[in-house]
């Protein structure tokens, strides 16, 4: 058991390496400040389907196809493909395997899925079951809207505490470490389940602090790191909100990450002139940030190495009507440029 | 003159619902809810009736008052035919609204298509 | 001080409740109000004007609250039909979902997102999400005021 660090973390001694990585996002994400580091920006939000959610599966299948043209590889090569996303039953994730012949693990946490399913495509090539495995997930604001909150055309008001659901999708194509020259994940820290009683369904940020305050926590005490080891640690769509939060909470546990702590939430849209109040959210948004931005930035040495943690509501519609608190959960994931 | 008091009874219906949704988290179908059997108390004490006096539309067009028109219908039927009235009164009043909004609403989702928020 | 994040600590629940309501931005309520009371005003002039208008043609005051309704339904269900009601919505607030344009705008919006569901279990009850309860609430106090004034007439 010498992979296992601590209590929720696992050092992977098989680092496996990031091959490729592709994008899609919806029209306001792409006006958005990280606009240009996307591989495709949708004109129409629908992309030519008939529904929000025939478009959300397009957007992922055509992630998916991207990030195997880039890695020059075809589905033949692949052995799994391990995906997620917000609707119900999964069906985005599994009518996309439907088209795309991979062995295909549907995974649902939310919008943690990304960094979910990043830490078992990991896992599962470093344990010498698999040589490429994609990870892969999507968020549409459209068909998200009318599952969790109201239809489009409802003249109501959004909260100052809400997020705003991302259109996008990612993809990463891992591969053996021989088979890249890195970026590497080299620790997966897999997140508990904490509830801390947030009933607020526009207050996900509140809701999702404490998962990843704990997930933190956890990372820096099974690894051994101090925060001046990472460049920069990113959590999924805490918002605005969330990230205060988080760092309240950490830092009544003595833990100050705060001048390397940001939030994929804020930075895909321009929350003031976008008009998205606390910011992002969605599995699309922290899979479209390091899949558009994040792995870029590393490749160009701007970081060397990153926490990336997905932060995921594992709410639905029932259990809110039924007046049940949120469950939230984070799962982070060690990026680094080089392996030292 | 009655534009003014439209307006202004109107507006302040709209305000305490405003109030409510900032200070609780009621979402605007509970508002609905809450506003049509508010209206309908209101209206069988007597109380609403009088609001109607001064707002005219300022006090029907909110929602309250089509919990007035729904228990006036009711005690002005129970007056005519009695027990049968309390059953029949309420929607008969109402149907001219509730007619329109289902035939419109049906009518408006076969001709446009729902737009994705900027 | 909190050191262990446990789910069930009800102490730890209310502080951290504590904490959230501190760090949650306040809906900005006077700026809401206004633009709630002008639009929510305005909506009632507009009723006011078909009101007057009817009872110019010579319809019983009582009765010409019926022909506005359904004029103001129809206002309301087609500025959702082309999508401007929600752009009012997103300032107006309860200025334009207390009036009963906003009830007709709660029954249209869903009936058009749930059309690609069909036009029975997609429009035709979709519909209702939001008015069903509304007619239910409104619809059975009206039945229970009824009998009320029934056995107090007795």
């Amino acid at each position: 058991m010498a992979k296992r660090i601590g209590k929720q973390t696992v050092k992977l001694q098989n680092p496996p390496s990031i091959l490729s990585y592709a994008s899609i996002v919806g029209p306001k994400e792409g006006q958005g400040p990280l606009g240009e580091y996307f591989d495709q920006v949708l004109e129409d939000d629908m992309f030519g389907e008939k529904s929000w959610e025939k478009a959300e599966c397009k957007m992922l299948q055509e992630t998916i196809k991207l990030s195997m043209k880039k890695a020059n590889l075809t589905a033949d090569d692949i052995n799994y493909v391990l995906a997620g996303d917000l609707l119900n039953q999964i069906i985005s994730a599994s009518f996309m395997a439907r088209e795309i012949q991979i062995p295909y693990i549907g995974l649902y946490g939310a919008c943690s899925t990304m960094s979910e399913s990043l830490s078992l495509a990991a896992m599962l090539i470093d344990g010498g079951f698999a040589d490429y495995v994609i990870a892969a997930t999507s968020s549409h604001f459209s068909s998200a809207e009318r599952q969790y909150r109201f239809p489009l055309e409802l003249g109501t008001q959004r909260p100052l505490t809400s997020t705003w659901t991302v259109t996008g999708a990612g993809a990463t194509v891992l591969g053996t470490t021989s088979k890249g020259n890195g970026p590497y994940i080299t620790y997966v820290t897999t997140g508990k389940v904490v509830d801390l009683g947030i009933k607020d369904q526009f207050n996900m940020g509140a809701a999702m602090a404490p998962a990843a305050a704990d997930t933190i926590k956890t990372h820096f005490d099974d690894t051994g790191f101090k925060p001046e080891d990472y460049d920069l640690i990113i959590s999924g769509d805490l918002g605005i909100i969330g990230i205060d939060l988080t760092q309240q909470l950490l830092g009544q546990m003595k833990l100050d990450i705060n001048n390397i702590f940001t939030d994929c939430g804020l930075k895909i849209f321009d929350t003031e002139k976008q008009d998205t109040h606390a910011g992002a959210s969605g599995c699309g948004c922290s899979a479209a940030v390091l899949n558009g931005y994040l792995i870029k930035e590393i490749i160009n040495g701007k970081y060397n190495r990153i926490l990336f943690m997905s932060t995921g509501a594992l709410l639905s519609p029932i259990s809110t009507l039924q007046g049940e608190s949120i469950p939230g959960i984070a799962h982070a994931v060690t990026i680094q440029r080089t392996l030292d | 003159m009655d534009y003014l008091y439209a307006f202004l009874v109107g507006g302040a219906i709209c305000v305490i619902a405003q109030i409510l949704m900032d200070t609780t988290k009621l979402t605007s179908g509970r508002i609905l809810v809450i506003y049509v059997t508010a209206g309908a108390i209101l209206s069988a004490l007597g109380i609403y009736q009088k609001i109607v006096d001064i707002g005219g539309a300022g006090a029907t067009i909110p929602l309250t008052g089509f919990g007035h028109s729904l228990a006036q219908g009711a005690i002005k039927a129970v007056k005519r035919d009695g027990i049968l009235g309390a059953f029949t009164g309420g929607l008969t009043a109402a149907a001219g609204g509730i007619g329109a909004a289902i035939m419109f609403g049906y009518l408006m989702a076969i001709i446009f298509n729902p737009k994705t928020k900027p | 001080m909190i050191l262990v994040l446990r789910n069930n600590d009800i102490n730890l629940q209310k502080d951290y409740q504590k904490i959230v309501k501190q760090s949650t931005p306040r809906p900005t309520i006077f700026k809401n109000c206004i633009l709630a009371f002008i639009t929510g005003g305005l909506i009632c002039d507009v009723g006011q004007f078909f009101l007057n208008y009817f009872k110019s043609l010579g319809i019983d005051p009582i009765q010409a609250g019926t022909p506005t309704s359904i004029v103001m339904v129809f206002i309301g269900a087609f500025l959702t039909g082309i999508g401007v009601y929600d752009l009012i919505g997103k300032y107006a607030g309860a200025g334009s979902i207390v009036p009963i344009t906003g009830f007709a705008n709660s029954i249209v919006a869903p009936a058009m997102e749930f059309k690609r569901e069909g036009y029975v279990f997609g429009v035709g009850a979709r519909m209702f999400t939001i008015a069903g309860p509304v007619i239910v609430y409104g619809v059975t106090s009206s039945i229970i005021i009824g009998l009320i004034y029934y056995l107090l007439r007795l």
